[in-house]
């Protein structure tokens, strides 16, 4: 299989006041890998992600970018009067998917909740509901900011598999993690 | 940039200004009520009344569209949207405009359709009630989008009303001054070409605004 570079970030650098968060970090992505950017807290996985993402400016270094990604922030873009169903539907309009939401809240287990206001749901099945987007576009690059938080351990297995098969099918996935990886990593970027 | 995108964002901001607090309701009861204080607070002399009603009109409209438009960002950066919006390029200022023509529609152009009603209570002469609605219309879109511009600026404020109203009044002045000059002096006078204008700089320059606040909101 060969291997198209997805993402590559050069020379990366952020600043926060008076402190340097990192200095000099280089990532790049090639199809099939699995990226975690390893560290405690505070050392700025979430800022490093971010500036992958396009959502920050990156103080130092340069990024290119082959395509579109999938972002899924610690935050889960859920508003509280939406139900998962129609947060899906709404990103799907947006995004011109014509994929079944049905099948796709089935298969992440929100078959049940899936009328149901975020506000009353728990905080894994909103992690679920924010998940569920990646299956809605096909995109080869998926940016994860600590994507197994709150999950059981039925739900983590599942992205676990998830992950799997984008990186068989030629995708690949850079994660913020900070705790144990349950997915084995290609490349461990330590900050 | 296809419609899609644009449409569903008018769906979504339409259920959201429904879904937080009464939707419509909310303003309209602000507006109302507000026009209601006035005779309590100025007298009830009919000559008087029909004289400032115009003028209190807008006050309460440039109110209740800063009333409705505290949360129409904030909410977005808080639960993560923004970055899911942000996401798909360059369309961001273009999202924002849809967001807050849509919270116009929803709670500043129901005020217009009060306007004979309250304008009645108040004794605004009949002939002065078109230009009044139609300088409503417009000056609201002008509020609204101001508005939205301070919003977007002060999105990442906790407690953002009050630095809202301080970014968005002044620039209110123009068309306040000219839609009350409207109002005097009739559809055919200088004044109605004037808040035309301040209606349509607004709509080009605004969204950018917008976009480029939002993109530094969400750093």
């Amino acid at each position: 299989m060969s291997k198209t570079r997805l993402l590559h970030g050069q020379g990366l650098g952020a600043v926060r006041g008076e402190r340097v968060l990192f200095r000099d970090v280089s990532v790049s992505a090639h199809s099939g890998e699995l990226i975690l950017l390893r560290g405690a807290n505070g050392s700025g996985k979430t800022t490093l992600l971010r500036q992958l993402a396009g959502l920050s400016e990156t103080q130092a270094g340069t990024i290119e970018r082959a395509g579109l990604h999938h972002w899924i922030g610690h935050t889960n873009g859920l508003k509280a009067h939406e139900t998962p169903r129609s947060h899906l539907r709404h990103w799907a309009k947006v995004w011109g998917s014509k994929r079944d939401v049905g099948a796709i809240l089935k298969g992440i287990g929100l078959a049940r909740p899936a009328n149901v206001p975020c506000r009353m749901l728990s905080a894994g099945q909103k992690r679920r509901t924010a998940l569920a987007r990646l299956a809605l576009d096909d995109r080869k690059l998926w940016l994860l900011d600590e994507p197994f938080n709150a999950l059981d351990t039925d739900g983590q297995e599942l992205l676990a598999q998830r992950i799997e098969a984008h990186r068989a099918a030629g995708g690949a996935v850079i994660a913020a993690l900070h705790g144990a990886s349950p997915i084995e990593a290609d490349i461990e970027v330590a900050l | 940039m296809t419609a899609a995108p644009l449409h569903s964002a008018f769906r979504s901001s339409a259920s959201e200004a429904w879904a937080s607090g009464a939707g419509l309701l909310l303003p309209l009861g602000f507006f109302a009520g507000t026009a209601t204080m006035v005779p309590f607070t100025l007298g009830s002399e009919a000559e008087l009344l029909s004289r400032v009603g115009p003028g209190i009109l807008w006050l309460a409209l440039a109110l209740s569209s800063m009333v409705t438009l505290e949360r129409v960002f904030q909410a977005d950066l808080q639960d993560g949207a923004l970055d899911l919006w942000l996401q798909d390029a360059g369309s961001i200022s273009l999202i924002a405009a849809i967001k807050t023509l849509t919270h116009w529609l929803v709670s500043g152009f129901p005020l217009v359709l009060l306007t004979p009603l309250i304008g009645f209570m108040l004794g605004v002469p009949s002939e002065k009630m078109v230009p009044a609605m139609l300088g409503y219309a417009m000056g609201g879109l002008v509020f609204f989008l101001w508005g939205g511009v301070a919003a977007a600026l002060s999105a990442s404020v906790s407690r953002a009303g009050l630095l809202i109203a301080l970014i968005a009044l002044p620039l209110y002045v123009p068309a306040l001054i000219f839609g009350v000059q409207m109002v005097e002096s009739g559809i055919d006078s200088p004044s109605f070409l004037f808040l035309s204008a301040c209606t349509l700089f607004a709509l080009g320059v605004a969204p950018a605004a917008m976009g480029a606040a939002l993109r530094l909101a969400a750093e």
